[in-house]
């Protein structure tokens, strides 16, 4: 492949939404070359048939460690180096840390071809995080309310209050002990187990 | 004061003295104020450690010495002033390698000679028959599975580069990988041998103590400049994690370490299983066969958390052996000189010791180590491929 074509970029990710939010915002920025593998079992072959020219993994993927092999392969294939090999960036290799992902690069690549593909990468990583965040506080909120709506229910049938006055009961105790409703709500509901 | 520090680990029973010295207090009686925190790939501590989102980390003594040296990476010096461990590994095949193993062995079933030796018999066999070469799962291309693997495998005439093939795979995988026949042998840290074996898709062929007897497996690891900066904090840790090492070396704690190392966030299996490595008695095999070895994994006892220089010369010659690395005098220095037995004497206050250069390794193959004529000792070896 000539330099100067569209690098051959694969993706190493279990997560397939991470992933294709990745390969989104790379085809976005004119990089057409791009492959995702899922798979972990003979990850190594399926990369050497490929012969990209930048490989991005994940860090919380094990198979890091099996791509560190590349190195040590004797027969005439071209040579990725890790992306912390060349620490004089120190900056964007910690943001990548901080992100979670990281790059095995074909040596003799240029930096400059290289700089937005990683920045891409960080960015789009972080995006993830974030949106895997609020997903998570939702899907919380949504138990909260779960757990406060039984709460109610259980405070209206033992105390006759109506359901405003169970909530209020729970606000006010929540803020006089400094906790969250739902902490409050739960532990109504442990109470009212172990007392069944 | 207390000293906040950062420091990763791979969920392994050999990282058992840096866990207890936290989980037990041990570190925060030293002033220190230890975040572990649990890594998925030895290429992520390294990493860390390397750029400092690490203070100190469980690593495998290989990878501390290809830092140093800057083999296949970025160069950075690495100081191990406290050796987490002897052996600990062992070799798993599968029922079929081991039925055939066990066809072709001529002699004691735990002689790692006797084994090798029928290795390179059914090896030869599938050869003729066409079959497809046998594969060998390990941790890392700079760690102490590879290199055990291959001496093993090599005294008995098999050429690990050319007669079979040697893969990388995480621990986590080891079990599956050999269940689905993605490989048909691993050599690995516990407790994945013996999952392996409850599991009945192993038999544990050889513990690494069969093949030597003593072998530095992972060390506590720090950058040397960073342990420049901050002797105190080095010594500190030192002390807590060789005040563990004695507390896991009793018997009758060995419950308790067990039940702190099964924590879900530590390594996460049954104190049942972990405790079997501890105790050196293992099942290794499916029919519950037990196998006890007073050597198979060594915490602290026999000084054996006392980094060993002559062991970091014996894994180098292992690089230069096999291709990783070129020999110079100077690169021998530089690997030696990862192993810090100088820093552990001064923290436990113990009288430094005279140099001292005997064979500790004990390999049951090739004539004695000699670390200060390596060109002469791997000349010995009939296969192996070192760089011209």
């Amino acid at each position: 492949m000539g330099t100067e074509a569209s690098p051959k970029i694969v993706i190493v990710d279990e997560s397939p939404i991470r992933a294709a939010i990745l390969e989104e915002g790379l085809r976005e920025a004119g990089f057409t070359g791009v492959v995702h593998i899922s798979e972990m079992q003979s990850l190594l072959a399926r990369i050497y048939a490929l012969d990209p020219d930048v490989i991005l993994i994940d860090l919380e993927n094990p198979s890091r460690d099996v791509l560190e092999q590349m190195f040590q392969v004797s027969r005439a294939v071209r040579r990725p180096v890790a992306m912390f090999v060349d620490q004089s960036d120190a900056a964007s290799i910690q943001a990548s840390v901080d992100a979670g992902v990281s790059a095995y690069i074909v040596d003799g690549l240029k930096k400059e071809r290289i700089k937005p593909i990683l920045d891409l990468c960080i960015s789009r990583f972080n995006a993830f995080a974030k949106l895997q965040d609020e997903l998570d506080r939702t899907k919380s909120a949504l138990e909260d309310r779960k757990v406060i709506d039984r709460a109610k229910g259980i405070l209206m049938k033992l105390k006759g209050l109506t359901e405003e006055e169970a909530y209020v009961l729970l606000r006010s105790t929540a803020m006089r002990e400094k906790k969250k409703i739902g902490e409050i709500a739960q532990s109504i509901l442990t109470a009212s187990e172990l007392l069944k | 004061m207390t000293v906040p520090l950062h420091i990763g680990f791979i969920p392994l029973v050999d990282a058992a003295a840096l866990i207890v010295a936290v989980d037990k207090g041990f570190t925060a009686a030293e002033g220190l104020d230890v975040t572990l925190v649990r890594e998925v790939s030895w290429s992520n501590v390294r990493d860390k450690l390397n750029i400092g989102l690490f203070d100190a980390a469980h690593l495998l003594a290989p990878v501390a010495i290809a830092s140093s040296l800057g083999l296949g990476h970025v160069k950075v010096p690495i100081a191990a002033p406290f050796n987490l461990g002897l052996n600990g590994n062992a070799i798993t095949v599968s029922r079929a390698l081991h039925a055939a193993i066990m066809a072709e062995i001529d002699g004691d079933r735990f002689d790692p000679m006797a084994t090798a030796t029928a290795l390179s018999r059914v090896v030869a066999k599938r050869r003729k028959s066409g079959a497809e070469p046998l594969t060998f799962g390990m941790t890392f291309p700079f760690s102490t599975h590879n290199y055990q693997l291959r001496f093993w495998m090599a005294a008995g005439g098999v050429d690990p580069d050319d007669d079979v093939r040697l893969v990388v795979l995480p621990p986590p995988y080891m079990v599956d990988s050999l269940a689905s026949g993605h490989v048909d042998a691993f050599c690995v840290g516990a407790p994945w041998n013996s999952i392996a074996v409850d599991h009945g898709v192993g038999h544990i062929l050889h513990f690494v103590s069969d093949i030597l007897v003593r072998a530095a497996e992972k060390v506590l690891a720090v950058r040397q400049n960073w342990s420049e900066k901050n002797p105190e904090v080095v010594a500190a840790l030192i002390r807590a994690a060789s005040r563990a090492a004695e507390f896991i070396e009793q018997p009758e704690n060995r419950g308790e370490a067990a039940r702190i190392l099964s924590a879900a966030e530590r390594i996460g299996v049954d104190a049942d299983v972990i405790q079997r490595t501890l105790d050196g008695r293992l099942k290794i095999s499916p029919d519950g066969t037990m196998r006890e070895s007073s050597r198979y994994l060594l915490v602290g006892r026999e000084d054996a958390a006392r980094p060993d220089p002559v062991q970091a010369a014996w894994l180098y010659a292992q690089m230069v052996r096999w291709g990783q690395a070129s020999f110079s005098p100077e690169a021998l220095k530089t690997a030696k000189h990862v192993f810090r037995p100088d820093l552990y004497d001064a923290a436990l206050g113990h009288a430094a010791r005279p140099a001292e250069t005997p064979d500790t390794i004990g390999a049951f193959a090739g004539p004695a180590f000699d670390a200060d004529d390596i060109g002469g000792h791997l000349a010995a070896f009939k296969i192996g491929r070192p760089k011209s």
